[in-house]
């Protein structure tokens, strides 16, 4: 287990959260797409901090940084989406057209 | 290779099949679980990391988290449990281009750069050394973490909640049009005009869209 193997396992995610991101139309969906790519974001900060920082307790620090804005973006994403539906029953990227104009 | 790397081949293996499979089954709780499993494996390689605290943390938040979107999916999406086949995608073409480009400009980076390679000494006490970090010389920014958290919390509340202090913020509200004086631009959602009579009058504030 290399830091570059971990490194390469954390782009994997990101490329697969980006294409779960742009293609998605449900917002649910959306911000699972989200997940995933900051899911690689902190394995990766993982990885560096354990296999090329010699364990620095700053690294941990930044990583609990991280699942601080996981627990933000989910918090806000679905009270967005609530907000959202609320006002224009809408679920899918496709029902909020008016933003466009 | 060791048992250390057998198990990182399988997690990591794990963790991009039910990352990819999110997105291509059809039900939306499965694809909820399926992430999940996709964050239980990542947890574990952190585990096998040396970094237990963060490693279990990751997989409590996620395991919650998980169980909130599944409990999202079923009260928004239509066809939660995916019984007829679905593909709700847009521009699909160009997101895998997107994806695939990600990854391989991210992998040629990774292997063109001379990584550190100074590894974490076995036996070092991590998660004492995280304690005394977080409530020492980094207090600022976790308890910054903390705040933030918090303001998340009000602005979900705010934004969820049914009406402001002074009612519907957008009532009598009408989108501009296209040219001065015209029809509202956009489109108007369809279920709107049924949907207000039949529900408890709490979205007719804006019911006069379109006319």
């Amino acid at each position: 287990m290399t830091l570059m193997a971990v490194l390469i396992l954390a782009a994997a995610l990101i490329g697969i959260g980006l294409y779960g991101a742009l293609s998605q139309q449900s917002f649910v969906m959306l911000m699972m797409g989200f997940e995933l790519m900051l899911n690689g974001v902190l394995l990766a900060v993982i990885g560096f901090w354990a296999l090329g920082t010699g364990g620095s307790p700053k690294g941990q620090l930044l990583a609990i940084v991280v699942m601080a804005v996981m627990a933000v973006e989910m918090a806000v994403g679905f009270a967005l989406v609530t907000a959202v539906y609320r006002r224009r029953q809408a679920d899918t990227i496709e029902g909020i057209g008016t933003l466009k104009q | 290779m060791t048992i250390v790397d057998l198990a990182f081949v399988l997690l990591a293996a794990v963790a991009i099949l039910a990352g990819w499979r999110v997105f291509v089954t059809d039900s939306m709780v499965r694809a909820s679980f399926l992430l999940l499993v996709s964050f239980i494996a990542v947890a574990s390689i952190m585990l096998l990391l040396a970094a237990p605290y963060i490693g279990v943390a990751t997989i409590f938040m996620m395991a919650v988290e998980m169980m909130v979107m599944a409990l999202f999916m079923v009260a928004f999406m239509m066809n939660p449990a995916g019984l007829n086949p679905m593909m709700m995608v847009h521009q699909n073409r160009l997101a895998i281009g997107a994806g695939v480009a990600t990854f391989v400009g991210l992998t040629i980076a990774i292997v063109m750069t001379d990584l550190p390679t100074r590894e974490l000494h076995p036996g070092t006490p991590v998660i004492h050394d995280l304690g005394i970090e977080l409530l020492g010389p980094s207090m600022l920014i976790f308890e910054s973490a903390g705040v933030t958290l918090l303001a998340a919390m009000i602005a979900t509340v705010v934004m969820s909640a049914r009406s402001g202090r002074f009612g519907p913020s957008d009532e009598g509200s009408r989108p501009p049009g296209l040219d001065r004086d015209g029809a509202p631009a956009g489109r108007v959602p369809d279920a709107e005009q049924d949907d207000n009579k039949s529900n408890d009058g709490n979205v007719d504030a804006h019911g006069n869209h379109g006319v």
